[in-house]
């Protein structure tokens, strides 16, 4: 396989995380895409908020059922062995310390495991939908997102800046150039992707970080 | 046993101007979309919405609010309805956000007679504002206070004529722990039957709490007309290349 790099390459170093049969719930977007790239022997439970354990793959559209919709509204189909649940019973999953993993993209992540992805006061104002619940009860948070702004600002930061999703509940942070592990005492630098160097992550990075002992390479 | 069944005149005198509604949907979908459209014919106006997300423009909720006849909305996300957004922003529909699991567990609590319930979804943000904190075994929660409403709209596939409701999938989501939660609850449903039809572990949510049913004269289950642009988007978009494959 060629060398993997961007965002498919944050998405592939993701799914390394989850083991077969974790109870996870995967966003739109990117961390959706982590799917793609699950390691051989790896199934998961995919959790979808409107209540779905076992969310599967897009329906073909002559397939779709107007009574079966994931978390975007958008047409979902569900595997065997999946089931449906009340919405409530659903958000059990998520506070109650039921699901595995999540992974979240973000505006900003901080050094100390906060978050904030959900708001830019006066601009950007969706709402915080399931982000918040899961920020407070899924065992481990893991953030996928660019290193930096297109400006090139770092989103890894000291401090968020902008309001908060959760507070001190990341626990990993994987961007297209490095994977940090976020820890009671900081943020380690675990490993580089292909071409970084300590030094390059330095100077793109906001955050005071620590290097392990042994830096692996990101793939 | 009294039949519950109810024309769509009928089950909008029950909705009127100035009552909090909550409307239960995901993203318009799964909605009352009939009594909704009622509502609009009727002019229903300066509505306290309650509602997971703010609808569509063109589904659900949505259309209520693109006729601005929503004046608030307690809600957990707007983003499929750009209309909702401006209208925030212009400061014409006052918006409360709340994060999704709370949403649910404020709507149980006010149909299930509890005070309220301690959660630890938004400590540290600026959900905390102006709520209690309590700690219990050393664990930091939010105390969040119950939700319900003057009236109910609910979506079921099925009912009997004594009120028994049955959802199908995720039709489910919001539709069943809203039926607890208000004064009046009026279901919009696809399909009527006998009592005796629905068997009692076939049935979601029990005749006793639920008012009115209404049943669907229209298409029963309709095409969301997102599904319906993005299937269009999509054919043409094969169609494009197949012509182009053509050519070559």
């Amino acid at each position: 396989m060629a060398e993997l790099t961007g965002r498919a390459l944050i998405a592939a170093r993701c799914a390394k995380f989850f083991k077969d049969g974790d109870f996870v719930n995967l966003g739109i977007g990117l961390p959706l895409m982590c799917v793609n790239y699950l390691p051989e022997g790896v199934e998961l439970w995919m959790e979808a908020e409107i209540g779905i354990v076992g969310c599967g793959a897009s329906p073909a559209w002559d397939d779709v059922d107007p009574d079966l919709i994931d978390a975007g509204g958008q047409p979902a189909s569900v595997i065997p062995g999946g089931s449906v649940c009340d919405h409530a019973t659903s958000f059990a999953f998520i506070r109650g310390g039921h699901i595995d993993a999540t992974v979240l993209g973000t505006l900003q992540v901080d050094q100390e495991g906060n978050i904030a992805n959900w708001t830019i006061p006066g601009k950007m104002a969706p709402g915080m939908g399931g982000a918040m619940d899961l920020c407070a009860g899924v065992k481990k948070i893991i953030v996928a997102t660019d290193h930096c702004e297109k400006s090139g600002a770092s989103k890894i930061l000291k401090k968020c800046t902008l309001p908060l999703t959760g507070a001190r509940c990341v626990t990993d942070i994987v961007t297209e150039r490095c994977y940090f592990e976020v820890t009671p005492t900081g943020l380690v630098l675990r490993e580089l992707a292909p071409g970084y160097t300590v030094d390059d992550i330095r100077a793109c990075t906001e955050a005071d970080f620590t290097v392990a002992d042994e830096v692996g390479v990101m793939a | 046993m009294k039949s519950k069944v109810a024309t769509k005149e009928a089950a909008l005198e029950k909705i009127q101007d100035g009552q909090t509604i909550m409307f239960g949907d995901w993203h318009g979908e799964l909605s009352a979309e009939e009594l909704i459209t009622g509502m609009l014919e009727k002019g229903v106006k300066d509505i306290d919405a309650i509602a997971v997300s703010g609808g569509m423009p063109d589904q659900g909720l949505g259309r209520l609010i693109n006729e601005h006849r929503v004046k608030s909305l307690i809600t957990t996300h707007i983003g499929l309805n750009p209309v909702a957004g401006q209208q925030m922003f212009a400061g014409e529909l006052a918006v409360e956000f709340v994060p999704q699991g709370t949403f649910a567990e404020r709507i149980r609590c006010g149909g299930a007679g509890l005070g309220g319930v301690l959660t630890p979804t938004g400590i540290g943000t600026d959900v905390e504002r102006g709520k209690q904190r309590l700690i219990i075994d050393g664990k930091e929660y939010l105390l969040e206070l119950p939700l319900r409403a003057d009236v109910a709209l609910i979506k079921a596939a099925k009912a009997d004529t004594a009120g028994n409701l049955q959802f199908r999938l995720t039709g489910r989501a919001t539709n069943s722990y809203m039926a607890f939660a208000a004064d009046t609850v009026i279901a919009e449903v696809e399909e009527l039957v006998e009592v005796g039809e629905l068997g009692p572990d076939e049935i979601d949510v029990p005749a006793p709490i639920v008012d009115m049913v209404y049943v669907r004269q229209g298409e029963k289950k309709p095409i969301c007309p997102m599904w319906q642009r993005a299937r269009a988007k999509a054919e043409a978009k094969a169609a494009a290349k197949a012509a182009e494959g053509g050519k070559q």
